[in-house]
């Protein structure tokens, strides 16, 4: 093996610049998807988290058909019989529960539709970020009834501050009229438009009074220790509560059920990328197929006299394999520790796209963006250029098993 | 002579000339088909939005658009609408319009949308609800009671066709303004979130539950090509008093449709590169190996006399055909696979709620910017001739009794 293996190397070695170009062709691909991947992954992993931590966490019970129309009247009505199922669950990192009513809100000159959010300020802040959003004034506290937080964006339309009251007109469970005033506590920004333009939140104790919730909330909002627990969780809740419900009207929905639109768009964007991933490295193995073609047909004379000499074909096309997989794989490691490394540092300082906040901030992302490196960014990528080389090499060597030693041999 | 010898010495080993020009071929392609995707993708991004009710310019008073409330109305919009007729090219259509946040409820359901008072028939030349009503009818200009909502909000109100909404909002005079009006028509909209967003009344009833007089929240205005946009929102600037109203374009008015624009039109020219870039490797090496394999003959030329300047226009001139026939099969097939989908188009609706949540169509129509496929093709000449100097250079470099010694 060991001749075999010299003779490889130096093989690869006869024309160093050719050999050189086709590898650098191949860092270039390797690195590029492996530093595309990462952030791709990273900015994917940012979305999720955001929205997992300012709106779905990661499971939630809810009334079933509520997720679609958010009637004031589809309630999970007994929430303690959830709970005492959710503490028996260890993957469980913490849990709240919340209601919610579309309301006009008024402040003295101005008057939106909002979504009103009753929260537990104690539960919801172990859950959400929605403590540490808060930029001006204070968080709820533990007794506060008729207080509110307000979204940044939505306090300045409405041109409310700490402080001012706000009146608030909705319908309650039963279809009465629920109003009633509440004083600004605090000012929240979580960087998402929407939600800063459209929501406000109250304590649960009070909003169930105005609401004539009876106890009843509208969703049980479930945080796992991890991403990787969620279908864990689920599947235990979904065990637990049927148990209890036996209308079956309660759903276990996780984050994917829950946001839809985000599953599906991670989806797209990486199905395209993909694509054009793809179409990149056929681009890049035509560029190299020449350089294992050269390698071939320059040498048949050579490879007339190892055929006369009594080289079987077979171990000759073995031969040329293991030539262009060994070009290929310096250029992969090579662009693997590249990769790496360019992404590391940008993993490290992040990347500003200037003039793209706005557009990033819709989907819940920061403005500095930082790339993720993973076992799986580096894989797909390497493992893409990987199989696509190996493609392209497998061509010119299939063309050796029909040479013919004599004919070979007198070749120019 | 040059372009002969140049012809020639390519097809001296066809199979290699093919490699490399497909490499060339599917780059193009690439360039051309993907780019012409992304512009589709962006260019319904801006027919979706100027559709849905922004327009090309808008006009508002001076205020509204940071806080849009019903104290920021025109009080006075006959004075502008003068001034449009007289200034406005003749083609072009506008509409005025109120418009307010409001709550929607029925017995079982409310929820919060925008109402939206229109001139049914002005309205119905400037933004998609003229054409969207599946269900019932449109607006009579008289009708007081009656509103047309998005089939998504039918749903999700569970109500259908001739019965009653009541929707409460700010008036004028702030005090809760509070009217039932029946459903006259349903319309459907390319977002779900149009459909759940808008609901729409006649002007002359919005005004009357608001209490807003002759006064109107915007105009919109469409013009007969969106490109005049930025001169005719200038000329109207011009005679539209700046302190008290705004003229804005739809630029202006989208800013995150703009803010995409730009970003693809970077990506585009990034994709360009990066294609680029892996079939450069290929065509310096292309060439390179040709270069090489003909020591002796360059060697030759140059005992002959040959100019070392002229060997490197020779080689040039072999990869200018290389590129250009590569170059110019992409660009045909590009335009080919655009040219097909450009009926059909690209048809999404299985990732509908990714869509929804990007702002992007169901469907996705290929739009073929010329500028596109003249920058593509460039790069590729330009950055490919270039990297090609370094064999050409290489070639011209070897001495004559050097490179004919060699075997």
């Amino acid at each position: 093996m060991s001749i075999e293996i010299k003779m490889v190397w130096r093989n690869i070695w006869r024309n160093p610049r050719r050999s050189i170009l086709t590898i650098l062709a191949i860092v270039f691909a390797t690195m590029l998807l492996v530093f595309m991947l990462s952030w791709q992954f990273g900015s994917y992993d940012t979305m999720i988290n955001t929205a997992v931590k300012v709106h779905t966490g990661h499971v939630q019970v809810q009334a079933e058909g509520y997720r679609d129309r958010m009637d004031i009247w589809l309630v999970v009505p007994d929430p303690d019989a959830v709970s005492r199922i959710l503490g028996d669950i260890p993957e469980i990192e913490a849990y709240t529960v919340r209601a919610n009513a579309f309301t006009l809100v008024s402040s003295e000159d101005r008057t939106y539709g909002v979504l009103l959010i009753g929260i537990d300020p104690e539960k919801e802040a172990k859950v959400s970020t929605l403590q540490k959003l808060i930029r001006r004034g204070e968080y709820l506290g533990e007794n506060d009834s008729n207080t509110a937080l307000v979204g940044e964006l939505l306090a300045e339309n409405l041109k409310a501050d700490i402080g001012d009251e706000l009146v608030i007109l909705g319908q309650g469970r039963d279809g009465s009229v629920a109003a009633s005033v509440l004083t600004v506590k605090g000012i929240f920004s979580s960087g998402e438009d929407t939600f800063d333009r459209r929501s406000i939140h109250m304590p649960l104790e009070y909003f169930q009074e105005v609401f004539s919730m009876r106890g009843a909330v509208h969703e049980v909002v479930v945080l796992g220790r991890s991403l990787d627990d969620v279908e864990t969780i689920k599947e235990k809740l979904e065990r637990g509560i049927r148990i209890v419900d036996d209308h079956k009207a309660m759903a276990v929905l996780d984050w994917m059920d829950l946001m839809p639109g985000l599953v599906q768009s991670i989806k797209m964007d990486l199905v395209s990328a993909l694509i054009m991933y793809a179409i990149l490295i056929i681009v890049v193995a035509f560029s190299i197929l020449n350089t294992f073609l050269m390698a071939i047909f320059e040498r048949t004379r050579e490879f007339g006299v190892l055929l006369a000499m009594g080289t079987t074909p077979g171990r000759l096309m073995r031969f040329l394999i293991f030539e262009s997989v060994t070009i290929t794989l310096i250029g992969i490691i090579m662009g693997i520790i590249f990769g790496s490394l360019v992404t590391w540092y940008f993993q490290v300082h992040g990347i500003v796209i200037s003039g793209a906040s706005e557009f990033l901030s819709q989907y819940g992302l920061p403005e500095r963006m930082y790339p993720k490196l993973s076992i799986l960014s580096i894989s797909v990528g390497a493992g893409i250029v990987l199989v696509i080389t190996l493609l392209t090499a497998l061509y010119p060597a299939l063309k050796v098993r029909r040479l013919k030693p004599v004919e070979a041999m007198t070749a120019a | 002579m040059y372009l002969q010898l140049a012809w020639r010495n390519i097809w001296r080993n066809p199979r290699r000339t093919i490699v490399i020009m497909t490499a060339v071929v599917i780059g193009v392609w690439a360039m051309i088909f993907l780019g012409a995707l992304m512009r589709g993708v962006s260019a319904q991004m801006v027919k979706n939005g100027i559709a849905t009710l922004t327009g090309h310019i808008q006009i508002h008073q001076r205020g509204f658009r940071n806080d849009p409330v019903i104290e920021n109305s025109m009080h006075e919009p006959e004075m502008v609408e003068a001034l449009l007729a007289e200034y406005l090219p003749s083609d072009a259509r506008w509409s005025p319009r109120v418009r307010v946040d409001a709550i929607a409820n029925n017995a079982r359901h409310s929820g919060g949308l925008t109402l939206v008072g229109i001139d049914p028939e002005r309205e119905a030349g400037v933004s998609f609800i003229g054409q969207a009503v599946v269900k019932g009818e449109y607006l009579d200009a008289g009708d007081e009671y009656g509103i047309i909502v998005g089939q998504a909000l039918v749903d999700k109100f569970e109500t259908k066709l001739g019965r009653k909404l009541v929707f409460m909002s700010q008036d004028t005079e702030r005090d809760i303004a509070s009217r039932a009006f029946r459903i006259r028509g349903v319309f459907r909209a390319e977002m779900e979130a149009t459909e759940k967003q808008y609901a729409f009344i006649t002007k002359g009833a919005a005004q009357k539950m608001l209490k807003l007089g002759a006064g109107i929240s915007e105009i919109s205005i469409l013009l007969a090509d969106y490109e005049d946009a930025e001169s005719v929102a200038d000329n109207l600037k011009e005679v539209i008093p700046p302190d008290s109203y705004e003229v804005e374009t739809w630029r202006e008015l989208l800013p995150l449709v703009t803010a995409v624009l730009k970003m693809y039109d970077w990506f585009i020219y990034i994709w360009y590169l990066v294609i680029f870039i892996a079939m450069g490797f290929g065509i310096v090496n292309t060439i390179l190996m040709a270069v090489f394999e003909r020591i002796r003959e360059f060697g030759l030329f140059r005992a002959l006399g040959m100019k070392p300047l002229w060997i490197v226009k020779e080689v040039l001139t072999e990869s200018f055909f290389l590129l250009t026939l590569g170059m110019i099969i992409g660009s045909g097939l590009g335009l080919l696979s655009i040219h097909a989908l450009a009926d059909t188009g690209i048809d999404l609706s299985a990732l509908s709620e990714g869509l929804e949540f990007v702002g992007m169509s169901r469907v996705i129509y290929p739009v073929i910017i010329i500028r596109d496929i003249v920058v593509a093709n460039l790069v590729v000449l330009v950055l490919g001739i270039a990297v090609s100097a370094y064999p050409a250079i290489k070639a011209a470099r070897f001495t004559p009794v050097e490179a004919m010694a060699r075997t």
